[in-house]
């Protein structure tokens, strides 16, 4: 009875590293694709099309309506203390640190992560992966790779559009609607904000959840059991891995970044 | 889809990622990091500084001519070091302009305000700003206050 609990839990952790170490030697494999997608920049553009372009309309308006609700909430707050001008500084910070790349990688992989994985969960179940195989088509480089790096290329772009979409919004808010000075609203928000402190480190915080999502969406897909139930779990197992992924690495990033 | 259409949207998403960094950068952040070189560095010492920060603003008459780049402990005097970077057009600031610490609001950030003297030389780069006036701490003034209070209660 305990043995056998035990033999239970060491077969989980076993399948658990077993899957890291498949993770990191499928990421190499990737990686070392990419010096060749010089010559299928048009396979690339296609993925961008499909992992950015497609997400812009809900990256925009979801960071508009956050922009929009942080000026609200925040405006109500902070009139209570006479202090309404900082309502830029504090949507700003919030949006830029970390509204802005959190939100952005979870969107993401619920938009695009999700259709990486079923696209290629699918292409291994029908045996497409390896048929390329077959012709000598290396399918880690002519599937994989391009669809990598769109999604680490279009993440940061995409966090860097919700963040100002979203300040827009809560300009619209404060400024507009609630009668916030404007010039007050955005010199504070410029003597606050730094471009290296603020700005940079959360391009690098959304450079490297692009990453994250991205891995893990290809990978469970790649790594997807080839049936239709396969591909469905690979498909939920992406988008709740990503979460987990992305909100603990910004509990790191922010400890590393701003104390 | 066809690839040109395809490939437009694509040009078409990426620059606007770009002018989303560059609002980003230019209209929400202030691009100080390139501004720091510019400034000369002037320097005061306080007996407290009270809750002054690094990138607090200087100013004077109300209008912002720096910031604080640096703020450091001074060992042998037991008083705070602050040193400023200010803006070069503001270079005529007379030798015995003083500095003192305010706090814009009832809660608002702390920063320092310079009040110009009457002298003919200006402060130059590297120069020490000798008048200062430290910041109000609450807690000391409130002290004071009950203190005031119970020495007037006793000598009645």
């Amino acid at each position: 009875m305990v043995l056998d609990t035990l033999q239970r839990f060491g077969r989980s952790g076993l399948e658990f590293f077993g899957r890291v170490g498949r993770a990191q030697l499928f990421l190499f494999q990737a990686l070392a694709g990419f010096p060749g997608l010089v010559l299928q920049l048009r396979e690339l553009l296609r993925q961008m099309y499909s992992v950015g372009v497609l997400s812009l309309a809900i990256i925009a308006i979801s960071g508009l309506t956050v922009g929009m609700v942080l000026g609200l909430q925040m405006y109500n707050t902070l009139v209570d203390f006479g202090t309404e001008e900082s309502l830029g500084p504090v949507v700003a910070l919030s949006l830029v640190r970390e509204l802005g790349p959190v939100l952005t990688a979870l969107l993401f992989s619920g938009r695009a992560g999700s259709a990486l994985t079923a696209e290629i969960g699918l292409m291994k179940a029908t045996d497409q992966l390896s048929v390329m195989e077959m012709m000598a088509v290396d399918p880690l480089k002519r599937v994989v790779a391009p669809r990598f790096m769109a999604g680490f290329l279009s993440m940061p772009l995409l966090a860097a559009i919700f963040s100002a979409v979203g300040i827009l919004g809560s300009y619209f808010v404060g400024v507009g609607l609630l009668g916030v000075d404007a010039g007050a609203f955005w010199s504070q928000m410029q003597d606050k904000v730094d471009l290296y402190d603020d700005v940079y480190n959360g391009l690098l915080k959304s450079v490297a959840f692009g990453f994250v999502a991205t891995w893990i969406a290809v990978f469970e897909g790649y790594d997807a059991v080839p049936t239709t139930e396969g591909v469905s779990r690979a498909t939920t197992r992406t988008v709740v891995h990503t979460a987990f992924a992305v909100l603990g690495l910004d509990f790191v990033l922010t400890a590393l970044m701003f104390n | 889809m066809t690839t040109r259409a395809i490939e437009i949207s694509v040009g078409v998403f990426v620059a606007a990622g770009v002018a989303a960094l560059l609002m980003l950068a230019m209209k929400v952040s202030n691009l100080s990091a390139f501004g720091d070189e510019n400034g000369y560095e002037l320097t005061a010492r306080f007996d407290n500084i009270g809750g002054l920060k690094p990138r607090a603003p200087v100013r004077i008459g109300g209008v912002r001519i720096g910031h604080v780049t640096g703020i450091g402990y001074d060992s042998e005097r037991y008083q705070a070091v602050v040193s400023m970077s200010i803006d070069p057009s503001f270079d005529q600031l007379p030798q015995d302009t003083g500095a003192s610490i305010f706090t814009s609001g009832l809660l608002g950030e702390q920063y320092i305000g310079l009040e110009p003297g009457a002298e003919d030389r200006y402060l130059a780069a590297g120069d020490v700003i000798r008048q200062t006036q430290s910041a109000l701490v609450l807690e000391q003034l409130i002290g004071q206050f009950l203190f005031g209070k119970a020495s007037e209660a006793g000598a009645q």
